[in-house]
């Protein structure tokens, strides 16, 4: 097996045996970059020179630590050092380009890094690159990124969902081990499902914001894309803890994922909240999940069918509040102090307006105009105040079935991956791809998505959704089934092509 | 015509936070531009607020002290606006549920007190400053952006329509600002820009037709006491003349929500319409999902109110009381805190609280204000401590010095810094008040003018004052006037 394509807990003990180099890894998820990444485009910046001085530094540390005592230590309190891992472009990275998938921000170089930048690279990861991505989040598919969609490795004619688009290609791909996604609405755990890789939403408040490109503030959270559960696991460790820069983020020890995988699901009460079979539910991913919870089922979990009635205005509403926020959030981007600036505006007003107008994609502007108007005053009340309502109603529905059951388990999308260009233009149509991920976001709950095998040919995401801060439970869920049902036989590659040389091979 | 004056003021203080609302950077002022700034108070992607808790604690003394309730639960909200000097393209202010509501204060205009409603104080955060080659934001070649400010707390008083003059606008903005320099929530400098006001006024006219409100002028930015009560009346007078010339708008016009944007101009002393708004502005304000909801209990807004220090209105009082000063005298010396306390601390070193007031109030404040018309600032600047006054004033309680001497040696300390000692031993001021130094002198001033002699013997007692002044011009006013009198009448007796 190629070490780009193994998973970041086989790689973590190859490094720490030392049977094989962090400069190594890095350079192996190159040459798949270097093999693939022209088709399916899964970045926007790739940093080749700072990885490979950062694993430079990673082997120095080790070398260093193996020679003295604290060796074994180091490996033990930074399991993921040396780890390559690509980064959604919405995450602030000092020194390196930080689009948020726009033109606006096509120049814009951050002097900062967001908080889980700073915990990565304390933990010793390698930041590969930025992501592409939904223009500034806004989007399904990466088709609204201000530079090129990203293509599906499962199939190339197909996009990979988004916003997270890039981060869930990289990573099933080979093009990176670990990604880092932001989830608005099912933005890490949509194409997560769409490229067959494991993506998981945390409890609003668990990582924190700051340093992530605003989009939907009280829905907006960063989480990990990874190739299984258990690295997912080992990703979350990492990110998830207390901000004090950030004031929405929860004050708690943070538990033990990666301990947290053993055990059964015997006993385990699984509620199947009918809504979410609906006759709108493409029949092959019905038949995947229902599948799936048979596998729970035989491992002694008590199926039990829950309604979550408000699900069917979750939508509409989550289309006002999101919109509304975004058209505040986004209203920074004047071209004043950074970004684009239109040449030749007679007047401020019209230098705004123009910085605005020629940077922005339509769905991006869609939005925006969507929040604007639900905000302006005359309309607040019937708008932004009533969809904050049914926030509340979708909440208590999520409250009472988790009075019923402990964990809920529904499909992550309605469809596989669709055909690039399908539903660009139908955007109501590619908003209905996330009705199965955004009731999640309304209620700030934690819920994670893994490949239940592929229909087509394409790969199905099984969404389980937790109480808040159930996270340990949801990864013992998923972990249990991964390892049940061993959905995916096969990883994508690309076609063959002449390889460059067979140096990445895992020594054993 | 019969006309009433309708005044509210929306006023904005700095407060005296350290650092700014959002972030660490400092809120110091006049430094190079941009170097207190941070990738927070730029605005840039993917930052987030943090509540400086000092400058609640700020936010809800001053509305304590203005008589306020404080809400348990209050929250933030975005005011959307684009501008260059506005990072973020809104401002997090408050809306609906401000930190404080429904306060008070007292003035006194013409020796009569008159209670201003204050609707609320809201916790907001400042704008940064735009520098413009040219005149205004319109029409510059280009304009320089400096966001050292932005970030800065402020809050904002609004008070009710309770003001019926523009002297009594003034008045009161002089109150409020005693009142947030007293418990040191501001610096409230005007010239600086941490004390703005903007004042709104319409009148209420009654005539035989009934009664007629003229629309409302709001006067953006005024930048000084003066310029307050000046645009208002400049103001009223504009809106008096306009209703005598034109008179009433054509029936079924509907002028109430209709609100002119004015600003000032000091040097032509007139009023300038910016802009007439239909409606308010749509600032589509919603409450910032990126902050909590600010939550004081009772215990924490008690412990704050057991903090504020005793207020003017208190110390009013108390030095009627305490010290038998007449009201007037009072109401002066507790007008600034600083100069409250200069009088208070000497009062307590010279043992004489009547002298003390009389040289506060006449003296040193003849000095401060060739310095401005901020007695605060300007005595804070000054070297004139209670102990250093005291030292004078007690060489002049103990006829060390006299009075005139003791004024030269005021102006002196205050220009000089040096102490009183020094001065008066440098020009050596010191009073001649032995008997036995001065009685040979009074016999050399007697014997060389007997025709004065004659006529006071002959009950001319005035002309005593003409022998007194020549033993003063002899001793270079260094002699002790009321013992050289004695000397004179006993000799002549
Ligand atoms: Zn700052």
């Amino acid at each position: 097996m190629k070490l780009c394509e193994m998973t970041a807990y086989e790689l973590s003990a190859a490094l720490a045996e030392r049977r094989v180099s962090a400069v190594e890894v890095v350079k192996a998820v190159f040459e798949r970059i270097d093999a693939w990444e022209e088709e399916l485009r899964c970045y926007i910046t790739l940093d080749r020179e700072g990885a490979l001085a950062a694993a430079r530094e990673v082997d120095a540390e080790r070398a260093k630590g193996a020679k003295g005592t604290k060796g074994a230590k180091e490996a033990n309190s930074r399991p993921l050092a040396g780890i390559p891992v690509a980064v959604k472009d919405n995450l602030s990275t000092r020194g390196l380009p930080t689009t948020c998938g726009s033109r606006h921000l096509q120049h814009y170089i951050p002097p900062y890094d967001a908080t889980v930048i700073e915990k990565i690279r304390a933990a010793g990861m390698i930041v590969i690159g930025k992501t592409n991505m939904d223009e500034f989040a806004m989007g399904s598919s990466t088709e609204t990124s201000g530079f090129y969609p990203t293509r599906n490795p499962w199939d190339t004619a197909r996009i990979p969902g988004g916003s997270s688009g890039g981060s869930a290609a990289a990573v099933a791909a080979g093009e990176a081990v670990l990604a880092l996604g932001s989830d608005t609405g099912g933005s890490i755990r949509q194409p997560a499902a769409f490229c067959g890789v494991v993506g998981l939403k945390p409890t609003y408040g668990l990582v924190s914001r700051y340093g992530l490109g605003a989009y939907g503030s009280s829905f907006d959270q960063v989480g990990p894309l990874a190739r299984d559960v258990r690295d997912t696991a080992m990703l979350l460790q990492v990110l998830a803890g207390y901000d004090p820069l950030d004031s929405t983020s929860i004050h708690r020890e943070v538990p033990d994922y990666l301990a947290a995988l053993g055990g059964d699901v015997r006993g385990l009460v699984v509620g199947l909240p009918q809504e979410y079979f609906s006759p709108g539910i493409d029949s092959g991913v019905r038949a995947a999940v229902l599948a799936a919870v048979k596998v729970l089922e035989e491992g002694g979990a008590i199926i039990k069918e829950v309604s979550l009635p408000h699900t069917e205005y979750a939508l509409a509403a989550f289309y006002l509040i999101a919109p509304s926020e975004c058209s505040s959030n986004l209203a920074r981007f004047d071209g004043i102090r950074y970004g684009y600036r239109a040449a030749g505006a007679p007047d401020t007003v019209t230098m705004f307006c123009r910085s605005r107008a020629e940077s922005f994609g339509p769905e991006v502007k869609r939005r925006i105009m969507l929040g604007t108007y639900a905000l302006s005053s005359g309309y607040y009340d019937a708008y932004y105040l009533k969809a904050q309502r049914v926030r509340t109603l979708v909440k208590q529905d999520f409250d009472k079935a988790f009075a019923e059951c402990q964990v809920l388990v529904t499909p992550t999308t309605p469809t596989t991956a669709f055909r690039l260009g399908e539903k660009i233009n139908d955007p109501l149509a590619m908003y209905m791809t996330d009705i199965c991920t955004i009731p999640v976001n309304m209620a700030a709950l934690p819920a994670i998505s893994v490949p239940c095998g592929l229909v087509g040919g394409l790969p199905v995401g099984l969404q389980l959704i937790a109480p808040v801060l159930q996270e340990e439970l949801l990864l013992r869920t998923a972990y249990y089934y991964e390892q049940a049902a061993a959905p995916l036989s096969h990883c994508p590659k690309p076609e063959p092509k002449p390889e460059p040389k067979p140096s990445s091979e895992v020594s054993k | 015509m019969n006309y009433e004056t309708i005044i509210g003021l929306e006023v904005h203080a700095e407060l005296l936070t350290a650092s700014k609302l959002w972030c660490g950077c400092s809120t110091a002022f006049g430094n190079e531009p941009n170097t207190q700034v941070c990738p927070i108070c730029l605005g840039l992607p993917g930052t987030l607020p943090v509540l400086n808790e000092k400058a609640v604690e700020y936010a809800v003394k001053a509305g304590l002290a203005l008589g306020c309730r404080i809400a348990e639960w209050s929250r933030f909200d975005r005011k959307q606006y684009f501008y260059p000097d506005l990072p973020k393209a809104y401002q997090i202010s408050q809306y609906d549920l401000p930190l404080c509501r429904e306060g008070r204060v007292v003035i006194t205009v013409d020796g009569l007190s008159r209670e201003v409603g204050i609707l609320r104080v809201h916790l907001e955060e400042e704008a940064g400053k735009l520098v413009h080659s040219g005149e205004s934001l319109h029409g510059s070649e280009y304009s320089l952006v400096d966001y050292n400010r932005g970030g800065i707390p402020l809050i904002e008083i609004v008070t009710a329509p309770d003001l019926r003059s523009p002297e009594e606008a003034r008045i009161f903005l002089e109150r409020l600002r005693t009142v947030l320099r007293y418990i040191g929530v501001s610096d409230c400098k005007m010239e600086e820009g941490s004390l703005r006001c903007d004042a709104n006024v319409n009148l209420r006219i009654k005539d035989e037709e009934g009664e007629y409100r003229t629309p409302i002028v709001e006067i953006k930015n005024l930048n000084s006491f003066r310029a307050v009560e000046r645009a208002l009346t400049y103001e009223v007078r504009r809106q008096v003349d306009e209703f005598m010339e034109k008179g009433r708008p054509p029936a079924g016009t509907d002028l109430s929500r209709t609100k002119v944007t004015a600003g000032w101009n000091e040097a032509l002393g007139r009023t300038y319409v910016q802009r007439q708004k239909e409606l308010a502005d749509d600032y589509r304000y919603f409450p910032d999902p990126d902050l909590p909801p600010v939550v004081l209990s009772s215990e924490q807004v008690e412990k704050w109110r057991a903090e504020l220090p005793e207020l003017p209105e208190e110390k009013e009082s108390r030095f009627r009381r305490e010290y038998g000063l007449p009201a007037y005298d009072a109401a002066v010396l507790t007008a600034s805190r600083a100069v409250a306390d200069l009088f208070e601390e000497t009062a307590r070193l010279t043992g004489d609280a009547k002298m003390v007031s009389n040289w506060v109030m006449g003296e040193v404040f003849r000095l401060l204000k060739g310095a401005g018309d901020d007695l605060e600032q300007a005595l804070r600047h000054c070297s004139i401590t209670p102990a250093a006054l005291a030292e004078l004033l007690l060489f002049v309680k103990n006829e060390r010095i006299n009075a005139n001497s003791g004024k030269e040696v005021l102006e002196e300390m205050y220009r000089t810094g040096k102490a009183a000692t020094q001065i008066i031993a440098e020009k050596g001021l010191e009073q001649i008040s032995g008997r036995d130094q001065l009685a040979g002198l009074v016999a050399e001033v007697i014997a060389a003018h007997p025709g004065v002699v004659e006529d006071i013997k002959n009950g001319k007692k005035a002309a005593i004052g003409f022998l007194v002044g020549q033993v003063m011009k002899a001793t270079k006013g260094k002699a002790n006037p009321k013992l050289v009198n004695e000397l004179i009448t006993q000799s002549l007796s």
